[in-house]
């Protein structure tokens, strides 16, 4: 218990309260002044849209994943099963540089993307892309054990109370997980937020327009503004906090239920 | 009534599951299976040679050997913090517990770049303790001590996630049952709990050891990249990136494809030889 | 409604869950399928569901063939063993569920569905809880939750699989009681799946008895109880005593044993006595009383024959006085079946 307590306040509370205490060293004005600075609100919109968009993709192809893992036998099922965890396994920077290899222009997908005159590198889209890639596995792996667990009862009494299968579908089966779905979505989202790795590589990283925050972090860092990497950083912390609740929200909103 | 059909209540038409799974297939190609393949084409774009040339130059392997050091460290750590913050929290009541599990949870809500941060704020030059670490000639900072921290933080919570709830699920009965029966504390838990969690120890091990190996963020803050000391393989795969070598960035990184296919192999058996583990959610 | 059963055979992989089964249940009758666990009796009440389908063989509704029909074409009710209700949706929007569901001119108006669903909550005494959640109700509420919602779409028959199964005793035998009283109010056809005998015997107008995935009896609780057809039955529906040994000459003999059995084939053969079908008679044969309790208006003897044959003996408190030491005892009556 005590070894727990020293461990967990020596590498990870007493290091976070460094950025809170670096940021309070700084006078409101000044705190304000950075962390809604136009560059940092650019870099906020970018991050937190991109992860949105990203966690809303997930959502929609995650829990198809999710069906078709728990509820279809298909050909190559242990192997995509399998595959789903590879963004947990696979470093971001060769997620990175893979992804922006594919998505330049002149890459395997990009090129044919350039026709149709969509950009898909280098600027937000490609931004998102990353973290679809990133929080793809958040959304599979929450639902999954769930729809696993769901009695296949309440469907049939559906039927039997004259619903066709897709009204069982809209009206029982996905409101049953949409516990599972926020949270799921939430992780997504709340990791996509402070992804860096996989983004840089193919986010284009032009301020005001594709500079992700926790680039923004870095590059004042570099520049030895460390009250100013600490602001955004403390920005970003609070989201990430936020986060956490509202996930823990949605779990106890759950088992009311149960 | 007269509608005929063969399907039972719970099962979907032939048309919406092969939307379904082909919709499925689809989606992971592009997202998935088409980057994997793409490291391991641009590696070899210009022949196998090269591509093992560009692992085997002098930086290339001082990055794999800081890479092997950090987990080597942070990945043994966080076992033995895991398997005792396990160890408190799932057999013995006290209050604040939820509280205690969400803090150890915590380093994965945060962004890497903000773990690397904290570092530099306290061990930095301008640092709480710059000017004593300056004065002592000790480097932290845009050294390896620091690469290791950082990855230590980053990965604190993949075996202490994993263990508690299975020890939680399997109470403390076997364990009173040995005490009564006169088994020291240390002897029971290497005797009692530790075969119990087992499985679960080296899904978390596995998972820790994936992400210690493939750190960025974080430790691209702490670094300092300075080649063939302070550089990691993904550090190192940055750095050719950004300087045009592509087929020795991609080298490196099919390396650490390799390792992540290794560890999903691995993660498949574990959950072949326990089918409990199937599911949970690691980061 | 009438349903006909015709012989429907059904496997499960190699094992046969259903060995051509026939069965005629009556408009507006209440029958129980009885039967151990592994006899069929639940795939059986699925299959007329539509919750499976037979591998051969037929399921008609009023003549009508619907072997394949999907449930939802089916308009039966169906209640579950785990009540199956929709977590997420309050007891009347559970209740509601069925007529929410139809399309175009089969819904009901709103005020007419509400109308609906007070009238049920009123049926199973839960009015006033139609706001709650599933998970703020008992498991008995809950039951009566789902049986309304299955009666909401006004179900040509209604079928109920092990419904008080994961209930208390107390509740079990009030939900019983409500059950019959609800069949008898709405006057639908009824089947109902349980491994209980008591619970078949005090509800059901008739009982099917299956075993192996066969229909071994089927008829009114005092046929199956007093009259059973096949050993199985016997042994199952009601008390008994059991001997094996052999019958010659109008009579069955095991050891001391002697019981009367007029119309058994010659051979090794399987008796059954109630307890209650012992009495004393000097012309019996012996056993001596080991212990006696007693069991509510009744005692319950423990007897063993002379080669050490435990049998139980069931009788009237007053009579059970006289059995004493040893004693001389015959069977009014035995059931008698040949292996």
């Amino acid at each position: 218990m005590g070894v727990t307590l020293t461990v967990l306040s020596l590498i990870v509370l007493i290091p976070l309260s460094a950025v809170v205490l670096k940021a309070a060293n700084q006078s409101p004005a000044e705190f304000w002044a950075v962390a809604t600075s136009q560059r940092s609100l650019a870099a906020y919109r970018l991050s937190f849209g991109a992860a949105f968009v990203a966690a809303v993709i997930n959502s929609i192809f995650g829990v198809l994943t999710a069906w078709a893992l728990v509820r279809y036998e298909f050909p190559g099922k242990t192997l995509i099963n399998a595959l789903v965890d590879l963004p947990f396994a696979l470093p971001t920077a060769v997620a990175g540089i893979a992804l922006a290899t594919l998505y330049a222009p002149n890459g395997w997908v990009g090129q044919f993307l350039t026709p149709l005159g969509i950009k898909a590198a280098y600027n937000p889209i490609g931004v998102t892309i990353a973290l679809i890639f990133i929080g793809l596995p958040f959304v599979v792996r929450t639902i999954e054990p769930v729809l696993r667990d769901a009695a296949e009862d309440v469907e049939e009494a559906a039927a039997s109370l004259g619903a066709n299968r897709i009204d069982t579908i809209l009206r029982i089966v996905l409101p049953a997980l949409a516990p599972a779905w926020l949270t799921g979505f939430a992780m997504a989202f709340a990791r996509g937020v402070g992804e860096y790795g996989s983004v840089i590589f193919i986010a284009g990283n032009m301020p005001y327009k594709s500079e992700i925050a926790p680039l923004l972090i870095i590059i004042q860092l570099e520049q030895f503004e460390y009250a100013r990497a600490a602001t955004i950083a403390v920005v970003m912390l609070a989201v990430s906090f936020t986060m956490l609740l509202v996930i823990n929200a949605i779990q106890a909103w759950a088992r009311r239920f149960d | 009534m007269a509608a005929v059909s063969h399907r039972k209540a719970t099962d979907d038409p032939l048309w919406a599951k092969v939307l379904v799974v082909g919709t499925v297939m689809a989606f992971l190609a592009l997202v998935l299976i088409l980057p994997l393949i793409a490291v391991f084409a641009e590696a070899l774009r210009k022949g196998l040679g090269v591509a093992l040339e560009a692992i085997q130059n002098t930086d290339a392997l001082a990055a794999i050997k800081l890479t092997l050091i950090t987990a080597a460290i942070s990945v043994p750590f966080n076992a033995a913090f895991g398997l005792c913050a396990a160890w408190a929290i799932a057999k013995h009541e006290f209050p604040g517990k939820p509280l205690l599990i969400t803090l150890i949870d915590l380093p994965f809500s945060v962004s890497p770049v903000v773990a690397g941060l904290i570092y530099v704020l306290i061990f930095g030059l301008q640092g709480w303790f710059g000017e004593y670490l300056v004065d002592n000639d000790i480097k932290i900072i845009f050294a390896v001590p620091g690469i290791v921290l950082a990855t230590v933080f980053v990965t604190f919570p993949f075996v202490a996630r994993e263990l508690i709830p299975l020890m939680q699920e399997q109470g403390t009965s076997e364990e009173e049952a040995a005490v009564s029966m006169g088994a020291g504390g240390l002897y029971t838990f290497w005797r009692v709990t530790a075969p119990n969690v087992r499985w679960g120890l080296m899904y978390g091990v596995l998972l820790c050891n994936a992400r210690a190996m493939g750190e960025f963020g974080a430790v691209s803050v702490v670094s300092g990249h300075i080649r063939g000391l302070t550089n990691t393989m993904p550090l190192h795969v940055e750095i050719l990136y950004n300087e045009y070598d592509f087929v020795g960035a991609f080298a490196v990184a099919a390396l650490l494809c390799l390792l992540a296919v290794v560890t999903l192999v691995l993660k498949t058996a574990v959950e072949a030889a326990q089918p409990g583990m199937r599911g949970r959610s690691g980061h | 409604m009438t349903i006909s059963i015709r012989s429907v055979e059904k496997k499960f992989g190699r094992y046969p869950a259903l060995n051509k089964v026939d069965l005629e249940i009556k408009d507006g009758e209440l029958l129980a399928l009885l039967g151990p666990s592994g006899s069929g009796k639940t795939t059986l009440l699925r299959t007329i569901a539509g919750l499976e389908f037979p591998d051969a063989g037929q399921v008609l509704f009023d003549g009508q063939d619907v072997t394949f029909a999907s449930a939802a074409d089916r308009r039966v009710g169906f209640v579950f063993q785990q009540y199956a209700l929709f977590k997420h949706m309050t007891v009347a929007k559970n209740i509601a569920f069925g007529l929410d569901v139809r399309k175009g001119k089969d819904k009901p108006s709103k005020a007419e569905i509400a109308r609906r669903v007070d009238d049920l909550l009123k049926l199973v005494e839960l009015d006033g809880l139609g706001k709650r959640y599933p998970s703020q109700l008992s498991g008995g509420q809950r039951q009566r939750v789902a049986l309304s919602r299955a009666l909401a779409v006004q179900p040509s028959v209604l079928l109920l699989d092990e419904p008080f199964g994961a209930l208390d005793a107390t509740v079990r035998k009030s939900l019983r009681k409500e059950l019959r009283r609800v069949h008898d109010a709405t006057g639908v056809t009824t089947i109902f799946v349980t491994h209980d005998q008591e619970e078949a015997l005090e509800l059901a107008d008739r009982v099917a008895i299956l075993n192996k995935g066969q229909i071994e009896q089927i008829g009114t609780p005092d046929q199956v109880h007093d009259t059973p057809e096949t050993a199985f039955v016997c042994g199952f529906v009601g008390e008994a005593n059991s001997f094996e040994g052999q019958v010659g000459g109008g009579q069955f003999t095991a050891g001391s044993l002697r019981l009367p059995a007029g119309g058994v084939r010659e051979g090794s053969a399987t008796a059954y006595v109630r307890p209650h079908d012992f009495v004393l008679d000097d012309g019996g044969f012996e056993v001596r009383i080991e212990r006696a309790h007693v069991q509510g208006a009744l005692t319950t003897v423990n007897a063993v024959a002379q080669d050490g044959r435990p049998i139980e003996i069931s009788a009237s408190r007053a009579e059970a006085a006289r059995f004493q030491g040893t004693v001389k005892i015959a069977a009014r009556k035995a059931h008698v079946y040949a292996a």
